[in-house]
């Protein structure tokens, strides 16, 4: 596989715009990128394809100069270069286009331009824009105020903001995240159109319809290593899902159990989101039961956060019926009152939600629910149960700590999960509620929460589960689930699940109508 | 050469409580040079400011006097800013507490009751709670930014206390100077030492200090207050209520400010006047801080903002220093304050420029 990329620079030496080899780059703990090989050709469309956490982002960062490779070569135009800043990269002709945008509301679209490229002539640049606009069918209006564009218009000035510069390269990351698929459809054209006029673009997705509608080689990586180039018009969306999340994944791997009764249930739950960032949550159903772990599989960014937060109750739904605990109707109380439901919470952020880095570890006893182990009355705190209790947690989920007044950020990250979890498991839910439990922690922490909450479920609590880790839900889950764009889709039994159907499901072909419009009408 | 601040990854306790000594000296040693500039020998003047006011009893009788209404209030703001709430406007519920709690003896001058001071410090208690509840229902409701509309009804306030006393409650019997009555002995605050002005609120202070302090680390109330000024996703995970908080702070702060507002009016003044207060209420702003926002180390950051007081008193008096020398000691301190923080918190980076090897108008 790895020879593809010289071959390719063989065949059309004077078209090969970029050329990057052996990129590794370490972050404490982490191999983001190993030993990448990328060849992106002049006037090409080239797809960066992959899972959260494959590596895309740091590799266009090192290309776009925000990090320096540890090892490896990058070639520009056949030149070994060396790239140490964005401003590098822009005086080479490599733009980029992030998923949040950075323009400034209040101004006008040449205005935000005029802040990249101060050295051109207001009234040349109003032409300039228009031009461009024109050219490339952006559709744009130079003296527009940005807080009257919508979010597909605002990133046409953010991909303006970039032509100007007449760039060689444009990287875009994840520019339909936040796009309406009539949105998504134009952007495509301006890119086609981009590309027709000679500009490489390198395309950082992992929705697979729009790679193979748009792309014209894809490079796919997995846990930071290069797996494959490939030709999506070649492929079909089934292989490129295998080869992005991996065949290792063959279905079940826990023996089937037998579930008690449903404990939680949640029915047609939906929110409109304000916020151009957030996903919309739509009709959302699902029951876990007693004894059962329910997993939700999904890339990140497709709801899961939002979801979390309607279930926790850090935010209250619409309906008081939208979600149900042990047939009560939970939806409008909040956290701390359903917490006395019986229901726990292990967040997705483990320092900053779940715990606070400076506070000590008794303290961060109190944040769960404080009147389960009598760890305080409605006005009194009791340092000493608190103590006592967070003795308990540290011995029963061996953590490890220099002492109990040390604040919790002094903690490892795997430390710091294990005693958020014996927390939330401390307090006997019925149901436990537990967002990415192992992202980012040793095998050994990993392990260990692990047979903690298989042992939960044993004991009669439900459990349900969101995680991008498909290796997780797979070793702990009875049934999984998959959520993309706000939706959820049918669970499925460990058994009949296998890396391609999830893969598919994961990125969005062949994601099933929800089947409960019966019930909204 | 560009200088970055980076963000250190731990930083240590022992120095949060050295930077407020760190912080004193090298106002000292600004000071000095100060006076060597302005042309006073530094050494003596630093000693006629820091020393030789509080070489005698009466002297310190006086400190404990000006700490006093310096501790409550920083102790109320101390809370606040604990919950990332600006309070930055107890100068006025200072003034309002005074207004509200000297009506009572201005309609009523000559009352005589063993309720009458009880109930004009609850009164003062509630004109500051209320001028406090203004910013609260402002940021609650339209998220109004505190730190502007708590400071600007601090001029409201100053205004208001102003028209009242060159007018409506204007002493009849007093020259037409713009004093109140002078206040019954029914509603006077108790001195503590006969032939000093020290008085029952200094104890009040150490009250309210340790109320704070057990608030703070003993109960569920302070647990959240705590809890608010952390991130929003941590207080929302833990069903912290922010705007129930900001509630709190800010009605609770404007009460112990009024209560000293009303405390001075009492107590060492004796009377409404149009000025009640050297700024007290910013003063405390500094209080708080330099006792690291936490009661035991706001008590001694109170004597020093008071010594400061004093200092520029005993300077304008002997060596005819302006009265603005309490302020620039203030200023540097609060500042050499700060700066020191933010090096316990962050480093600096010196960082080269980076020059670009391959530029794109080498490639023709």
């Amino acid at each position: 596989m790895n020879n593809s990329s010289s071959d390719n620079s063989q065949q059309s030496p004077q078209s090969t715009l970029l050329e990057l080899s052996g990129i590794t780059k370490t972050f404490p703990g982490v191999i983001a990128n190993d030993s990448i090989d990328l060849v992106v050709q002049a006037g090409e469309i080239h797809a960066l394809l992959g899972e959260n956490g494959a590596g895309k982002s740091t590799l266009v960062k090192i290309i776009y100069g925000y990090y320096t490779a540890d090892s490896g070569s990058v070639k520009w135009n056949g030149e070994e270069v060396k790239i140490s800043s964005p401003a590098q990269a822009r005086e080479m002709g490599i733009e980029m286009v992030f998923q949040h945008f950075s323009l400034f509301d209040a101004m006008t679209v040449r205005e935000n331009i005029e802040l990249v490229v101060p050295k051109i002539q207001s009234r040349t640049l109003s032409d300039q824009i228009r031009t461009l606009s024109k050219e490339y069918g952006l559709g744009l209006d130079p003296d527009r105020h940005v807080f009257t564009l919508s979010v597909g218009e605002r990133q046409r000035v953010e991909i303006a903001r970039c032509l100007i510069q007449s760039p060689k390269l444009l990287i875009m990351d994840e520019p339909t995240s936040v796009l309406t698929p009539q949105e998504a459809d134009k952007l495509f054209e301006v890119l086609r159109r981009l590309a027709e006029n000679g500009c490489a673009v390198l395309y950082i997705s992992h929705k697979l319809e729009e790679i193979q509608a748009l792309c014209h080689k894809a490079t796919i990586l997995r846990h930071g290593k290069f797996v494959a180039e490939c030709d999506p018009a070649q492929e079909d969306s089934r292989s490129m899902a295998e080869m992005m999340i991996g065949t290792s994944l063959t279905g079940a791997v826990k023996a089937a159990s037998t579930f008690g009764d449903t404990v939680f249930s949640v029915n047609n739950l939906s929110h409109q989101e304000s916020d151009e960032r957030s996903i919309s949550l739509k009709n959302i159903s699902f029951e876990v039961c007693a004894n059962e772990i329910y997993g939700i599989a999904g890339v990140a960014g497709n709801g899961q956060t939002e979801l979390m937060e309607f279930l926790s109750g850090e935010r209250l739904a619409d309906r008081a019926d939208a979600i149900e605990i042990g047939g009560k109707q939970i939806g409008k109380l909040g956290i701390r009152a359903r917490r006395k439901q019986g229901i726990a919470v292990v967040p997705e952020e483990r320092l900053l939600q779940g715990m606070i880095g400076s506070m000590s570890l008794i303290e961060n006893t109190f944040l769960g629910d404080h009147q389960v182990g009598n760890l305080a009355g409605n006005l009194w705190l009791n340092h000493a149960n608190a103590k006592e209790h967070a003795t308990r947690i540290c011995e029963q989920y061996s953590v490890k700590h220099s002492g109990l007044h040390v604040d919790a950020s002094s903690l490892s990250g795997g430390n710091l999960q294990k005693f958020l979890v014996g927390r939330e498991i401390l307090q006997q839910p019925r149901l436990l509620l537990a967002s990415q439990p192992t992202w980012g922690i040793d095998a050994g922490s990993q392990q260990s929460i692990h047979s903690a909450l298989l042992e939960l479920a044993k004991s009669g609590t439900a459990v349900l589960i969101i995680s991008p880790d498909l290796d997780e839900l797979l070793l702990l889950c009875d049934r999984i689930a998959v959520m993309f764009e706000g939706q959820l889709s049918d669970p499925y039994d460990i058994g009949d699940l296998n890396a391609e159907k999830i893969g598919l499901l994961m990125g969005g072909s062949n994601i099933p109508q929800p089947g409960h419009s019966i019930h909204a009408d | 050469m560009p200088i970055k601040l980076v963000a250190r990854a731990t930083h240590s306790t022992l120095m949060m409580w050295i930077t407020p000594l760190i912080a004193l000296a090298l106002s000292l040693i600004l000071g000095g040079i100060l006076f060597q500039v302005l042309g006073y020998p530094p050494l003596k003047t630093l000693y006629a400011y820091f020393i030789s006011p509080i070489s005698d009893s009466y002297g310190l009788s006086e400190l404990f006097v000006k700490a006093s209404p310096l501790a409550m209030i920083a102790t109320g703001l101390a809370l606040g800013f604990r919950a990332n709430v600006w309070n930055i406007g107890a100068e006025g519920q200072l003034t309002l507490g005074a207004i509200t709690g000297s009506a009572l003896v201005i309609y009523s001058p000559e009352i005589d009751h063993f309720l009458a001071l009880p109930a004009i410090l609850v009164l003062g208690i509630l004109g500051g709670a209320a001028w406090g509840a203004i910013p609260a229902i402002l940021k609650t409701r339209f998220n109004t930014n505190e730190i502007l509309s708590s400071l600007m009804l601090v001029y409201v306030a100053g205004l208001l206390l102003s028209v009242l006393i060159h007018g409506p409650w204007r002493d009849p019997a007093g020259f037409g100077f713009p004093e109140s009555v002078d206040f019954p002995s029914a509603a006077v605050v108790p001195q503590l030492v006969t032939g000093t002005r020290l008085h029952a609120g200094t104890i009040l202070a150490l009250l309210i200090a340790a109320t704070g302090w057990v608030l703070l680390s003993k109960t569920w109330i302070g647990f959240q207050v705590k809890i608010a000024g952390q991130p929003i996703k941590a207080a929302r995970y833990a069903g912290v209520h922010r705007n129930r908080v900001v509630w709190w702070t800010l009605v609770g702060c404007g009460g112990v400010a009024g209560l000293a507002g009303i405390i001075e009016v009492a107590g060492p003044i004796g009377q409404l006047q149009p000025f009640i207060s050297p700024g007290y209420g910013f003063a405390a702003i500094i209080v708080a801080f330099l006792g690291r926002l936490h009661p035991a180390g706001i008590i001694p950051a109170s004597l020093v903002l008071a010594l400061s007081y004093l200092g520029g008193e005993s300077v304008q008096i002997k060596l005819a220093l302006p009265i603005g020398m309490t302020g620039v000691f203030q200023g540097m301190l609060l500042f050499f304050l700060l700066a020191c923080d933010l090096l316990v918190h962050y480093r600096l980076e010196f960082r080269r420029a980076n020059k670009p090897i391959v530029t794109a108008s080498q490639e023709q």
